[in-house]
């Protein structure tokens, strides 16, 4: 069955909708990432323009890496409560009753949940570098201007946020409470924020190599993740968390279709209730 | 195959003849055929087959964990069973199908299941957009018209008691025009007034002519809704309208009541014409006393008894044909086959 992007649409729409009256990922998608902002930004500024060579790249990569934490954070506590969240309220019989597929709710899950972590995750860069810009030595911001760690960070935010995402929606499909699910969920997008951390902190030193093969490897891990995902989005899993029996079998001929007290009354033409 | 193609005839059993009408040909609505459904090594379904007639509301009873939901489930298409097949909505079940049956179907689940976040129109608006609906507005205007929630459409659910909520979740199941609405325990945890409210909506959808598929375990609201019940416990232990089944499993009876306790009521009650046996069934003491007496004929029997009692010199205060209701029909069939082999 081909999606429907007018389906996929109306899950995305009412994703958003309920996100933004929620309280708890409305205050993380604001707080988290102005403190990821302010360190870096502090710690940019405060670069002398005098500084060594090695010492501005030290400080542009904590500046620009940190911060790849919040397209990991924000999108895995949103994705956690994306399934276990609707379970918990009941709504998510009624939806999978609808000729809602499952591919058209795990998309519209997943993409509700990666526009706005992408976006705030391409907004705090934008801050950022609008800020060193305005505020930091010429040398700096011309540093921060040309340095190779800025499309990387660009690349890598979008590639982050999938792998959060697919991790907490897969612990979101199979978790029975909503706590559980954001705390597994957090846990499971650790991988990709130390990675994020390590580039920061320079124990992985980012070339253009290094940060190529990092983003292709992600790239891989999402698709995979994907793929593992969308089995876990068959209904039979959503709602009774156990795999499907088998596959429904091929229907009777009607002739075939009769209960025994059915059956007498279709032989006598006459109404028989009785016991079966 | 197609279900439309399969008519019942001359059958009252079929779900049409509610309160005695004639017989008619009817399409069947849902066909079920030794459907059977195992979690792990639990068999929460056992080889159960039946019908329903298009425009009938069918009642499915039975206690906690008899397998009504579940039942309901599969034919709805969230679960897959074991064994056995269906049509609901004349489509076959199956992965060709069950698109197709979602279409056609509504299924109100116990919890309303609304977003509480979102207001009633955003939660009727976002399964239309589901189903792909055309007029959207005019559907979710006509579907909270219908069921009384017109003022409340811009509430945000979570706002609403739990009645309106059960009403929002009706609208929203309007908004496709089912053919066949599965309704799993409507009423639980409602109180009286709220209760009586979705009676009146499910009679509502009989007159839409939708036919109705309704699991509870409340055995008034069977009776007074249901034009045929399945009284199911894992399998199908029985099936048919409430008054034949009562008449299937219980004998008729009439129950006496007289101003003081007959010297003898061996003596007038014996003999009688179509009285076949009696029992003392009144409080013991020297007030009013009542006698249960089972009959063959009652419209012969209770002419027959007063006339027994007058010449006895008994001051009778009542007779009365002894009513069996669903209840006891439940009771007997689900009480009767616990722990015996399925």
């Amino acid at each position: 069955m081909s999606a429907s992007t007018a389906r996929i649409g109306a899950v995305i729409r009412k994703e958003l909708a309920e996100f933004r009256r929620n309280r708890l990922i409305i205050g993380t998608a604001a707080v988290l990432p102005v403190l990821f902002l302010i360190a870096p930004t502090a710690s940019i500024l405060t670069v002398k323009a005098s500084a060594l060579s090695a010492g501005l790249d030290k400080g542009i990569d904590r500046s620009l890496f940190l911060p790849l934490l919040v397209p990991v954070l924000v999108p895995s506590i949103m994705s956690a409560y994306s399934v276990v969240g609707e379970r918990e309220q009941g709504t998510l019989e009624p939806v999978l009753t609808t000729p809602v597929s499952r591919a058209e709710l795990l998309i519209g899950k997943a993409a509700a949940i990666f526009i706005p972590a992408a976006a705030l995750g391409y907004l705090m860069f934008g801050v950022f570098v609008a800020i060193t810009q305005l505020a930091a030595a010429p040398a700096v911001a011309a540093a921060v201007r040309h340095a190779p760690q800025l499309p990387a960070s660009l690349i890598f935010i979008p590639l982050l946020a999938a792998w959060a995402i697919w991790v907490g929606l897969a612990v979101s499909a199979r978790a029975t409470d909503t706590r559980v699910a954001q705390q597994l969920s957090t846990l499971g997008s650790l991988p990709a924020a130390a990675v994020a951390a390590l580039m920061s902190f320079q124990v992985i030193s980012p070339s253009f190599g290094l940060a190529a093969a990092l983003a292709g490897g992600l790239l891989a891990v999402d698709c995979a993740a994907c793929l593992a995902v969308a089995r876990l989005f068959d209904r039979e899993r959503l709602i009774t968390g156990a795999r499907p029996s088998r596959g429904i079998p091929a229907p009777a001929a009607p002739q075939d279709i009769q209960s025994p007290g059915e059956v007498t009354a279709h032989r006598k033409g006459e109404l028989k209730c009785r016991r079966l | 195959m197609s279900g439309d193609s399969v008519v019942y005839e001359g059958l009252d059993e079929t779900g049409t003849a509610r309160g005695g009408q004639a017989p008619r040909a009817v399409p069947a609505a849902i066909e079920v055929s030794h459907l059977t459904k195992v979690f792990g090594g639990r068999t929460a379904v056992s080889d159960v087959s039946f019908r329903v007639a298009g425009g009938e509301v069918f009642g499915f009873l039975g206690p906690n964990g008899a397998g009504k939901t579940t039942t309901v489930r599969i034919l709805a298409t969230l679960i897959s069973p074991t064994a056995g097949s269906a049509t609901v909505a004349g489509i076959p079940m199956g992965p060709d199908g069950a698109a197709e049956i979602r279409r056609r179907i509504a299924v109100m689940p116990e919890s309303p299941g609304l977003y509480q976040r979102l207001t009633v129109t955003e939660n009727l608006e976002y399964f239309a957009r589901l189903y792909g609906l055309p007029r959207r507005q005019e559907r979710i205007t006509e579907a909270l018209a219908a069921v009384g929630l017109a003022d409340r459409a811009h509430d945000l659910a979570g706002s609403l008691s739990k009645g309106l909520r059960q009403r929002a979740a009706l609208a929203r199941s309007l908004l496709n025009e089912p053919a066949v609405m599965f309704l799993d325990e409507p009423t639980s945890g409602l109180d009286p007034v709220a209760t009586h409210e979705v009676h009146g909506l499910i009679a509502a959808l009989r007159d839409r002519g939708v036919t109705v598929f309704l699991t509870t375990h409340r055995l008034e609201e069977a009776e007074r809704l249901c034009d045929r019940v399945a009284i199911m416990s894992t399998s199908l232990r029985s099936i048919g309208r409430p008054e034949d089944l009562r008449r299937e499993l219980f004998a008729a009876s009439l129950e006496v009541t007289v101003a003081a306790a007959l010297p003898e009521p061996g003596r007038v009650f014996g003999g009688l014409p179509a009285v076949q046996g009696w029992k003392a069934a009144g409080p013991a003491g020297g007030g009013p006393a009542g006698y249960a007496l089972t009959v063959s004929d009652v419209a012969r029997a209770a002419p027959a008894v007063t006339r027994a009692l007058v010449a006895a010199g008994a001051d009778v205060l009542s007779i009365a044909q002894s009513r069996h209701t669903l209840e006891d029909v439940y009771l007997q069939l689900v009480g009767d086959t616990e722990g015996s082999p399925r």
